[in-house]
């Protein structure tokens, strides 16, 4: 910064130059209906990156055509064996997309996503949906906590040490 | 053109047989409803159980009014379309859910001001009979908060950035001295 402006501009492209190579890769992992429209919402987020998508139903493929996409089956908490198949699935998914950054929009799927995603050193985010307004959800109340970025879409529901509050999908 | 929705969890019959009703004593035959498992028969409105995700879309776009529970898919789409919405909370006391947090989004929504919300039968047929009367069609436009964009976005980009950044200057500093 004290450098003249010269010398200070020609180091701008030095450090820029390999960055714009590489594109983050990220994977967005979302069960269906509200959550998957959230993730639809933020997609614009993901403009610069090789986006992986995620889901629980083929028909939502048409949305993301230029993406690649995986399905994964639906699970919660209550239905044990699901959530068995649907982790394996997501660590499968993880292993070979390799993401420099995973992001979830909810729920079960997405909480999976995050924790094989950050053992294999992905940096991670959690978006709680906006359809939580009175609590956090389970998922998100879970994963938040070890989450890089653990966002609510609810002021009220922000605390100093996350979930923070930025802003809303809608 | 109305598309009632109720996604695809359970059936919400008090809200297609409310709308139902309404037709009938309107008139109405532009009415479409998605019903979920439900063996309600309809006599004034047309019912799919189920539809995909691009027909829903399609729905959601063909109307001027979408009618659906408190679902967060229904919501957000129609007012990603800039379509009116009016929204009635399935209640856990009659069975229509496992707990009332359908109540607390509508609540929340409504004090935003982006939503209609009918919390009773008799609430909705009123809604209808006032958005009926106006007639309006007008679209609303609502975009995801520019700044939860961006803070990912800079979240997704920063961690490398940031990280090349002190590599960066520490060589710098390194070379400085």
């Amino acid at each position: 910064m004290l450098r003249d402006p010269m010398s200070d501009g020609n180091s701008v492209p030095e450090i820029s130059v390999p960055l714009r190579g590489v594109r983050p890769k990220v994977l967005a992992v979302s069960s269906g209906g509200g959550h998957w429209v959230q993730m639809m919402r933020i997609k614009h987020a993901f403009d610069d990156c090789d986006v992986t998508f995620v889901t629980v139903h083929e028909s939502y493929r048409a949305q993301v055509p230029d993406n690649q996409f995986y399905l994964v089956n639906d699970a919660n908490i209550r239905t044990k064996l699901d959530l068995l198949r649907a982790a394996r699935r997501l660590a499968w998914i993880v292993w070979t997309v390799r993401p420099d950054v995973v992001i979830s929009t909810g729920a079960a799927p997405g909480y999976l996503a995050l924790r094989f995603g950050r053992l294999l050193g992905a940096r991670t985010i959690w978006l709680d949906s906006i359809a939580n307004a009175e609590k956090l959800s389970m998922s998100g109340d879970r994963i938040g906590r070890s989450a890089d970025l653990w966002l609510t879409q609810w002021p009220h529901l922000a605390r100093p040490n996350g979930p923070h509050y930025t802003g809303a999908v809608l | 053109m109305i598309f009632a929705t109720v996604g695809t969890q359970g059936h919400f019959d008090r809200l297609i047989r409310t709308i139902d009703g309404w037709a009938g004593a309107n008139g109405r035959t532009d009415v479409f409803a998605q019903t979920g498992p439900s063996d309600y028969r309809s006599e004034y409105i047309r019912t799919e159980r189920f539809i995909d995700a691009t027909e829903f879309r399609e729905r959601v776009e063909a109307a001027s009014l979408v009618i659906s529970h408190a679902g967060m898919g229904s919501i957000i789409t129609a007012l990603e379309l800039g379509k009116r919405i009016i929204v009635m909370p399935r209640r856990a006391s009659l069975g229509e859910h496992r707990n009332d947090h359908q109540l607390a989004t509508a609540k929340r929504f409504a004090d935003q001001g982006s939503i209609t919300v009918a919390y009773t039968e008799e609430d909705l047929i009123e809604r209808l009979d006032r958005l009926q009367a106006l007639n309006e069609t007008e679209r609303l436009t609502s975009p995801a908060s520019p700044h939860l964009i961006s803070t990912i976005r800079g979240f997704i980009g920063s961690g490398r950035a940031v990280a090349d950044r002190i590599s960066y200057n520490s060589a710098e500093n390194g070379n400085a001295e």
